[in-house]
Order: C-alpha cells, then structure tokens, then sequence
C-alpha cells in the first residue's frame, strides 16, 4: 500500500522516482505540494482504491503514514 | 522624441519547426507543416487536416511539475518565451525585473483542458473535476506563467481579439515600452486549439478547408480554388526592448517596430466588412504611427487565411491602402505553410517579417496554383525573393471584427 501511495504522489507532483518518501514525510513541508496539489492527490487516491476521502479527513492528514493508515482503514 | 522600440529576442514553437533556425529555414524553403491529424481520431470530421507541432517535448523547457499543471497552449508559450530570451542573451541578473513586463495573446486559451475535465464532469461528476481545470484553462495564464518562469515583475497582461491577438499584443508591449512603462517585454501568442472540439467548432462554421486528400496544397491563400483555411498550433514570442537598453548591452537588433495601428470593422461576427474598410483603417494608423506614406511600404505579410472572404477583402484593403502602390507591394503569407494559428499567428508572422528585413529575404505564398483575379497582388506564388526590405507592414484580422497592423523597419541606427 505504502508503495502505490508513494508512486501516485510522485507522479502526481512530478517528481523522481528516486525521491525519498517516509511514512513521516510531510506532503506540504517536504514535497512541496501546495493546496491545489493536495486536492489532486486526493483525488487520485480516490480514483485508484476506489474509496471517498472526505475534506474533513483529508485536512487531519499530518504525513504519508496518516494518508496510508486511512486509506487501509477504508480497503481492509 | 518618442522612445525606439527594437525586437532583440526570437522564440518560435510552429508546425514547421522549433526554434528561430528551424523555422526560418522552413520558410525559406516554402516547407509545409500541414499534414493528416494525428493527436486525435478525426475520422468522424469534415476536416482532417492540421499544422500539428511535431515532436515538442515540454520537459525539454519547463521541469515536469510545473508542465503538469500547464495547458498545451502555456507549454508553447513558456517554451518560446525561453527561446526568445536565450536569444536575446538578457542576463536576468543584470536587468531590473520591475521594468521586464509580458503580453502573451490567445485566441482561445486551453480548450484541451477544458474538454478533458468537462468528460469528467459529465462521466464522474463535479467531485472529480480537476482544481487545475481553471488555472490550466484560463487564457491569460500563458502570460502568467512566463512570467513566473522568466520572473518578468513588470506591466502584465494578455489579449484576446480572436485570430488578431498576438498582433495586438505585440502591439500594446510595443506602447508600453514607448511610453516609458518598461524596457524589456516578453510579446507574442499561444494557441494549441487542434482538439475535437475545436475542430468541430470551426468545421461546423464551414471555415475549414476540407482538402484532406492533399494537405500540402490546402492552404492556399490568394488562389482562386481556396477552401477556407487550415488550423495551425503553437506560439510566437519576441523580446521587445528600449533601443539605448538594448545598444547598452550590445544586443543583436532583428529589426525595429515603427508602428502599430488597430480598428474595429464593427459590422459582423465573421465575415469582414464591405471592401475590408476596417483593415485599411488598421492599416493606415499603423503607417502613421511609423510616420511613413504607403508607398514607402515594400512588404505585406498578409493575414492571408485562405478563406474565400478574407483573402478578397484584405486584397481590397490593401489597394485602397496603396493606390497605384499595390501592384508593386510585395504580399505573403505565412499560413501558406503553417496553416493558421490563430491567436499565435501575428506572432509567428512578426517573427517572418524580422527575419526577413534583417536577412534579406520574403517567403512565399506557397500552395497556390491559379491566382484568384479578384486578389490581383504581387502574392509571390510558390517561391520567396532575395530583397532589401526597409518598411514592411503585417496584418491580422480576427473574428469579431477586430483588425490589427505592425509597422516593422529595418534596423537603421
């Protein structure tokens, strides 16, 4: 899971593959995502496990482990 | 005394070639870019034709994130504007960015976002609809995001009069760099509108040729069995600057802008007015502006669509112009080869004429076969000549009525 959450996170800002990404790594701080970014990102998560991501739980999201934690949460 | 405008910078994205010497030594060559459409299925289309970009590859001028977020239109735009300002060998240390400003003109911004994000709509709802659709689509973001790029601080904008617009553009940074306001101006177009339904927009109008057979002759401006025009992608930028800023810093001078004139026909939403009154108005304030007579004029780059309205009206302009004069007026046009690129085309046209006043040398109308008797001009059929140009003028007129002229003279300290 981690996995494909990093890969569409880094294909959706543009970035190497080679980037470093933890679950502690920061969408906003670290990568540089803006706003319009995040929504986007969201977005494709979404589309690829098929899920709905409400703003209001989108917005708690303090890194990459939060985003994976909920996204497993919703496909368990 | 007025400040002097001077073009030191070229940057040109165009269905015959990327880059100042790709597409100079298409136009000398009379090389088409016009060929069968191939960024979508067009099968369905009465027109299937088009002067595609070839082989742009954004990652090669814009990192991969900020190209992401681009239409195609800004992607040609952003492209050219690097091109340009290489060219012009402006070291963005050594200028003030506050006095480094930016028109870009689009005819009709990013319609491929549009469509792509309107089937999302449609298919996903508006949940699913990207927050980049708006940003991506809206037309002046072609100006926003080269000066983004190129941190240009200075006055801002973008034009939109329809296939008229770079020439306006060019025009308005011309008198912003006249009267003071800046020194240096990123000026140009951007139009990247070859998608179904800009396509089907203009095919429905019946203002496409429908010459699939034989691309390379379907735009044929000036000859008596054209069609209608052929649509072209891509962008023009020049680096538009201050004459003493560019001769401080020993800057290669393309050519000067000695004038620019604009006019409304204020008569229909296609078709030009009676006897192209309008463009001869356009015409005759930018030959003023210069300070020049009509007869001083040598060279015409002709709006030249190839469409059976336009090109018997801009005749008729040009001849009320001129008089006597216009039998001797040399008068090309560029879409001949590129097709017409809309909103970018006065741009990639303003380029031609640069490149011919400083090298010495007026393209031709290629494509044509039996010149119409009613557009009885010195059109240059097929084949460009070796010619010492001082003052040559550049039209485009665009639906709505909108027409705009550019005042161009050889490069004379």
């Amino acid at each position: 899971m981690f996995d494909k959450v990093k890969e569409i996170i880094l294909e959706q800002l543009g970035l190497d593959e080679d980037t470093v990404v933890t679950p502690e790594t920061s969408l906003m701080n670290d990568l540089k995502a803006d706003s319009l970014d995040a929504v986007e990102i969201i977005m494709a998560f979404e589309d690829e496990f098929d899920i709905e991501i409400p703003d209001s739980e989108a917005e708690n999201f303090k890194n990459i482990g939060d985003i994976v934690a909920y996204i497993e949460s919703k496909t368990a | 005394m007025k400040r002097r405008v001077v073009v030191t910078g070229i940057g040109v994205v165009s269905p015959i070639g990327i880059g100042k010497e790709n597409y100079w030594n298409a136009l000398r060559a009379g090389t088409c870019g016009i060929d069968t459409i191939t960024r979508f299925d067009a099968t369905e289309f009465t027109t299937q034709i088009a002067g595609e970009v070839k082989d742009f590859e954004p990652a090669d001028y814009i990192n991969k994130k900020e190209a992401k977020r681009m239409d195609r239109f800004t992607q040609f735009a952003v492209a050219a504007a690097g091109m340009a300002l290489e060219d012009s060998k402006i070291d963005l240390e050594k200028i003030t960015p506050e006095r480094f400003g930016t028109i870009i003109g689009s005819g009709v911004g990013g319609i491929e976002t549009l469509e792509t994000q309107h089937s999302k709509l449609e298919e996903k709802g508006p949940s699913k609809v990207s927050p980049f659709l708006i940003p991506m689509m809206i037309l002046n973001m072609a100006t926003g995001h080269v000066s983004m790029a190129y941190n240009a601080k200075g006055p801002n904008s973008s034009v939109c009069t329809a296939c008229a617009s770079s020439t306006n553009a060019i025009g308005d940074a011309f008198k912003v760099i006249q009267r003071g306001d800046a020194d240096l101006m990123f000026a140009g177009g951007a139009e990247a509108s070859i998608t179904p339904l800009g396509m089907a927009g203009f095919c429905t109008m019946k203002a496409l040729s429908t010459r699939n057979d034989d691309p390379k002759t379907a735009s044929r401006p000036f000859d008596v069995d054209r069609d209608g025009f052929v649509m072209g992608e891509g962008s023009g930028v020049l680096i538009l600057e201050e004459l003493e800023h560019a001769l401080a810093r020993n800057a290669t001078i393309y050519g000067e802008i000695a004038g620019f004139g604009s006019s409304a026909d204020a008569y229909h939403i296609t078709s030009p007015a009676p006897n192209g009154e309008g463009a001869t108005r356009s015409m005759r304030m930018a030959i003023n502006d210069a300070g020049i007579q009509a007869e001083e004029v040598q060279y015409i780059n002709a709006h030249g669509t190839s469409t059976p309205y336009n090109d018997k009206f801009e005749t008729m302009a040009i001849k009320t112009l001129m008089g006597d004069a216009a039998k001797n007026v040399m008068v090309s046009s560029t879409k001949s080869m590129t097709g017409h690129l809309l909103g970018s085309s006065g741009a990639v046209e303003a380029i031609a004429v640069m490149l011919a006043l400083k090298e010495g040398f007026v393209h031709g109308t290629m494509g044509m076969h039996n010149q119409d008797p009613e557009c009885d001009l010195n059109v240059l059929p097929n084949k460009g000549v070796e010619a010492d140009v001082k003052y040559a003028l550049s039209n485009s007129l665009g639906f709505g009525g909108h027409n705009a002229t550019l005042c161009f003279k050889k490069f004379e300290k």
